[in-house]
């Protein structure tokens, strides 16, 4: 029997294909996952960076959460920012949260020259690694180690270490404040705060809760816990704690007095406008204040 | 006084180096250089030196303008590299420029596209030995006739490896191994031993490749595990199948002591990078090289396949030392 | 000749400090006692400031179940109770004590007779050795009242008592062999009647031939005391890997040694173990070896010195300055001891030596990638793949390293000894399990 051999090709594959596409059909009915399309298109509007900023495994998880309850109540995707927001609650037909925008902040200021280095550190690259056997090169168990573990926590390389200071240093055009550093900083020397008007800041760069004395034996800059920024503060945003000053970013109004109080100048504020040149140390206090004053209407 | 240094422990560290690894395998190979020297001549210094300095520059290159990181040339990894691609030419005054091609695919995609050194899943020198045998079959199994000793220049008769002769011989008609091996007046086993063969430049000498490999137990720097396994299971494997037919298979003896056998089980799959780690997973390894080599040579197109044979089993390896995994105390 | 079942490492021996007769440290102005001198809890401090205090005088009370007392090592006032940072630079609660005199407890028996007779209890045996405040001495500083407390249902079978010392450069054990065999015998023989075993094992490395004599000899005198001699391995002295060399037992991951019949205990806390019995004396003092390949042959030392006096007061007594090449300056052995930070920390019960080493010898070589040699793998004694845990550290990926038993490690060193490629695996495994901890805690909640 002979068939012809390019009918027999076409027979064959011809039959192959059509098991094949009645068994996947069956397949794929029999295991159908019902699930509401209204997820997918959540998901299509996310960031897809999968960065776990939001306390969801990733973009997809949080896609099916938002769109289970339905609401935006408690869930916020900090890498979107306002923009996925909308458009998130455009999808869900509910009302956006209106959030303020967050950064990423090191509190730290132990830069090479302050928190001078007492031993050489040679083992693993790695913060959490150094942080659980010893206390750091400068000595000061509370501070900004310098290897790096926020910066490979970055998905959005907006955080490095300054090769100057030794310090991390965040990109604040880059952070979307999803707080992946935050959790990878073994010290907690990371903080995300309000952006601020104009990225208008002012916060206590040190993270040391010992007393004066001891803290500043491994670092000058750090916070002694004196107060006087306590006191200084018309607004009642600064607290002490622990020996340690924090400023409350919901409550200070950036009058950026406590700056010029601080003893050890650990007090940061940023981008503003540089101060004038000090004439003489009596003046410094009015300069300081001259331009909030003209801020704040803008603000 | 300058700043105490603060590590984890252990503070001290045994004196073995990556650098130190590679200069001792180069070090291994040299008896087999000089052998190639004794047989093939100038040619064989040649085509080493020309093997070598273009996989060291390969190496250099990418990393100094690719991949952007502190040369590691010295660490000798490119000279072991170099030197192994060179045993597994022929010694014909073509492969002096040949090799040089091969050294560059070696090094740089068998090698250096992966990442460098330590993260290549395929042994670099038989990545650029059978890309040299698909490009160019001709040259790569033109064989130079080894007759006088140190012969000063080359011989443009050509003649071929014992394994070569007789896959050709018994594709004719009522042809047996021992007509074949009567008709082309192969060398005798002792000849073989000594490395008085056709073949490639490092694979002739069983004996050279022994000093090499008992050096290279002695430091340590191989186990025992592959080499045995592998050459075991060829014996054993070619074993059977000459006990059922002595006609059209081997005898086992001559099986492990031709073609490139020898060479591989000793130096190519015993490669720390391409090899596992376990020793239940070395003996797999050995024995699946075995398999396939004899394999590939009794009904395979090509007349030797120890090559293909590690490649495969290299692409095996990641799996290997997923399974085999170490005794571990109290368990 | 007998020896752990499997991997290990040779590391260069360097005991040079063996010649080095047990030396009194003199007493400094100040002594600072950390609280949290063992595993466990912080002891509680019991003196206020001003108060007086006597050689021996409870100044930290147990109070957690994983806990030992504290006592003061010197006469004197109370200066203040505050933290301290210790030689890691880490802050520890401490009582800071002024040192006036040289004035002991009643109590403690300080006559140089020896006391070969106990008739106590078991029961009385390890109250007294919680009174006293007893932890082991061989690095874990684990409370020993807890230890020779046999839980119930379990029993104890055979007491082995690690003199091993394989650590290089640790000579202090060996010292105290030499210079005390019939107290340590007698040390054991009560920790003998406390758990109630036939037998015990001392093991000695045969890199110690006059200390295995001295003990085989004086052992001759008790009864169920076998001196062990074991073939030289790193890290033999660990206490899963000594077991096995002695008994042929192994313990189960996740176990402790009393689940396979044994209690281990070091040579040193057996002698301390016969003063606190015998002499009423809490544990305040320690064998402390000072060596390091750059000292001079008179410079090495072994000191009994009190807990609480300051690294740096040590060094200074013993060599002076520290030399101008000094690397790194260790607390216990190379490999496993903690490279110290802070030399103004005090010494701790458990304090075994103070090891200064070249900057050569103590930097780290570059690292470069790793050629799967598998050496990590052989050479680890507990049968673990350091290289797949160095991997997945790097990636994150702690639940997997998990399931491939990263909490087996004992934290050896071997691996990162015997890497060609200089791989910090040894820290990466420390940084995996860490993390690994965290998460199952984090998960139990």
């Amino acid at each position: 029997m002979s068939v012809n051999p390019i009918l027999l090709a076409v027979l064959v594959l011809g039959l192959t294909g059509a098991v094949f596409a009645v068994v996947l059909y069956i397949v794929a009915q029999k295991f159908k996952v019902v699930e509401d399309p209204l997820i997918d298109e959540v998901a299509e509007v996310l960031p897809g960076a999968n960065c776990g900023g939001c306390g969801k495994a990733g973009c997809r998880a949080m896609a099916e959460a938002f769109v289970k309850q339905g609401n935006m109540e408690g869930l916020k995707c900090p890498a979107g920012g306002e923009e996925v927001a909308r458009k998130v609650a455009a999808l869900l037909g509910c009302a956006a949260e209106a959030s303020e925008p967050q950064v990423a902040v090191v509190r730290c200021g132990g830069s090479c020259d302050k928190a001078v280095a007492k031993n050489h550190y040679d083992g693993l690259q790695d913060c959490a690694f150094a942080s659980s056997m010893y206390a750091g090169e400068s000595g000061c168990t509370f501070g900004c180690l310098g290897l790096g573990s926020c910066v490979k926590a970055c998905q959005f390389d907006a955080i490095a270490v300054n090769p100057e200071t030794g310090i991390a240093q965040v990109d604040e055009n880059k952070c979307v404040a999803c707080g992946a550093c935050v959790k990878a900083c073994p010290r907690g020397v990371i903080e995300l705060r309000n952006k601020g008007p104009k990225g208008h800041r002012v916060y206590v760069a040190c993270n040391n809760k010992e007393k004066g004395a001891v803290a500043r034996k491994s670092c000058s800059s750090a916070c002694i816990g004196c107060g006087k920024c306590e006191k200084t503060c018309p607004f009642g945003a600064i607290k002490l704690e622990n020996n340690l000053a924090y400023i409350d970013y919901k409550v200070c109004k950036m009058c950026r007095k406590c700056v010029a109080e601080c003893p050890s100048g650990c007090i940061e504020a940023t981008n503003f406008p540089p101060l004038p040149p000090k004439k003489e140390p009596a003046a410094a206090p009015a300069a300081a204040a001259q331009p909030v004053k003209a801020e704040e209407p803008k603000a | 006084m300058k700043l105490l240094n603060v590590s984890g422990s252990p503070h001290v560290h045994s004196d073995e180096s990556t650098k130190k690894i590679m200069w001792r395998v180069n070090l291994a190979l040299v008896p087999m250089l000089l052998v190639a020297t004794a047989f093939f001549g100038l040619n064989a210094l040649l085509i080493s030196a020309v093997s070598v300095a273009t996989c060291v520059l390969v190496q250099w290159l990418i990393e100094k303008y690719v991949m952007k990181t502190p040369s590691t040339v010295c660490d000798g990894s490119a000279v072991v590299t170099g030197l192994l691609l060179a045993f597994n030419v022929p010694a014909t005054a073509d492969m002096i420029w040949l090799v040089a091609i091969g050294a560059l695919v070696a090094m740089g995609i068998g090698k250096m596209s992966f990442g460098g050194l330590g993260k290549n899943p395929f042994n670099p020198a038989l990545v650029g030995r059978v890309f040299m045998l698909i490009s160019f079959p001709v040259q790569m199994t033109t064989w130079p006739t080894v007759g006088k000793w140190f012969p000063m220049t080359t011989d443009t008769v050509t003649g071929a490896t014992p394994l070569g002769v007789i896959k050709e011989g018994l594709t004719h008609e009522g042809a047996t191994i021992q007509s074949v091996i009567e008709a082309n007046n192969l060398p005798s086993l002792w000849d073989i031993f000594l490395g008085h063969m056709g073949g490639s430049q490092g694979e002739i000498s069983a004996i050279a490749i022994l000093i090499g490999a008992i050096y290279l137990l002695c430091r340590k720097i191989i186990t025992w595990h592959i080499p045995v396994s592998f050459i075991g299971t060829a014996f054993i494997f070619s074993g059977i199948l000459w006990l059922v037919n002595p006609d059209v298979y081997m005898d086992p003896v001559m099986t492990i002591l031709t073609g490139g056998i020898m060479l591989g089980a000793c130096f190519m799959a015993t490669d720390m990078v391409t090899s596992p780690m376990s020793k239940s997973g070395q003996l797999i390894f050995g024995f699946g090289c075995g398999m396939l080599t004899i394999i590939i040579r009794n009904w395979g197109s090509y007349p030797e396949g120890v090559s293909f044979a590690i490649l495969l089993m290299n692409a095996v390896t990641p799996l290997l030392n997923r399974w085999c995994k170490p005794r571990r105390f109290a368990n | 000749m007998k020896t752990f079942a499997m991997g290990g490492v040779h590391p260069e021996e360097n005991k040079i400090s063996t010649h080095a007769a047990i030396e009194q440290f003199p007493l400094p102005k100040q002594v600072v006692v950390l609280m949290n001198q063992h595993l466990g809890a912080p002891a509680t401090p019991v003196v206020a400031k001003g108060d007086k205090v006597k050689v021996g005088q409870l100044i930290g009370e147990a109070q957690a179940f994983m806990c030992a007392n504290v006592h003061s090592p010197v006469s004197g006032t109370v200066n203040k109770i505050d933290v301290c940072k210790d030689p890691f630079g880490l802050p520890k609660p401490a009582v800071y004590i002024d040192v006036e005199g040289d004035e002991w407890m009643e109590t403690i028996d300080r006559t140089p007779d020896i006391k070969r007779e106990c008739d106590l209890t078991p029961q009385e045996i390890v109250a007294k050795l919680k009174a006293m405040g007893i932890v082991g001495l061989g690095g874990a500083t684990f409370p020993a009242h807890i230890k020779y407390s046999v839980p119930e249902g379990k029993k104890a079978e055979y007491l082995i008592i690690n003199a091993v010392e394989c650590e290089p450069y640790l000579t202090s054990d060996h010292r105290v062999m030499l210079e005390h065999a019939e107290e340590i015998c007698i040390g054991i023989s009560i920790l003998r009647k406390a758990l109630g075993v036939p037998n015990a094992y001392v093991g000695i490395e045969n890199n110690k031939p006059e200390p295995i004599r001295v003990m085989t000899e004086m052992a001759k005198k008790f009864e169920g005391i076998i001196v062990e001699p074991l073939k030289m391995k790193y890290p033999q002295g660990a206490e899963k890997q000594l077991i096995n060399a002695i008994t042929g037992r192994k313990v189960p991951s996740g176990k402790l040694p009393i689940d396979v019949g044994c209690v281990v205990s070091n040579v040193g806390t057996t002698f301390a173990v016969y003063e606190a019995i015998q002499k009423n004396k809490p544990l305040i003092e320690n064998i402390l070896t000072v060596t390091g390949k750059m000292l001079a042959a008179n410079q090495q030392h072994n000191y009994q010195v009190r807990i609480g006096i300051s690294y740096a007061d040590i060094v200074r007594h013993a060599i002076g300055e520290l030399p101008a090449t000094t690397g790194k300056v260790i607390s216990g052995g190379p490999m496993m001891g903690k490279a110290m930070s802070n030399l103004d920390g005090p010494t701790v019960k458990g304090a075994s030596s103070v090891l200064i080493m070249d900057e050569s010898e103590a930097t780290r070589a570059t690292e470069g990638n790793c050629i799967r040699c598998g050496k990590c793998m052989h050479a680890c004694p507990m049968g673990l793949e350091p290289y797949l845990f160095s991997s997945l550290v790097r990636n994150g990926r702690y639940e997997e390293a998990g399931d491939n038993h990263i909490l087996d490690c004992i934290e050896c060193g071997c691996c990162l000894f015997s890497c060609p490629a200089n791989k910090p695996l040894t820290d990466e495994i420390r940084l995996g399990k860490n993390k690994l901890r965290a998460i199952m805690a984090a998960k139990k909640k």
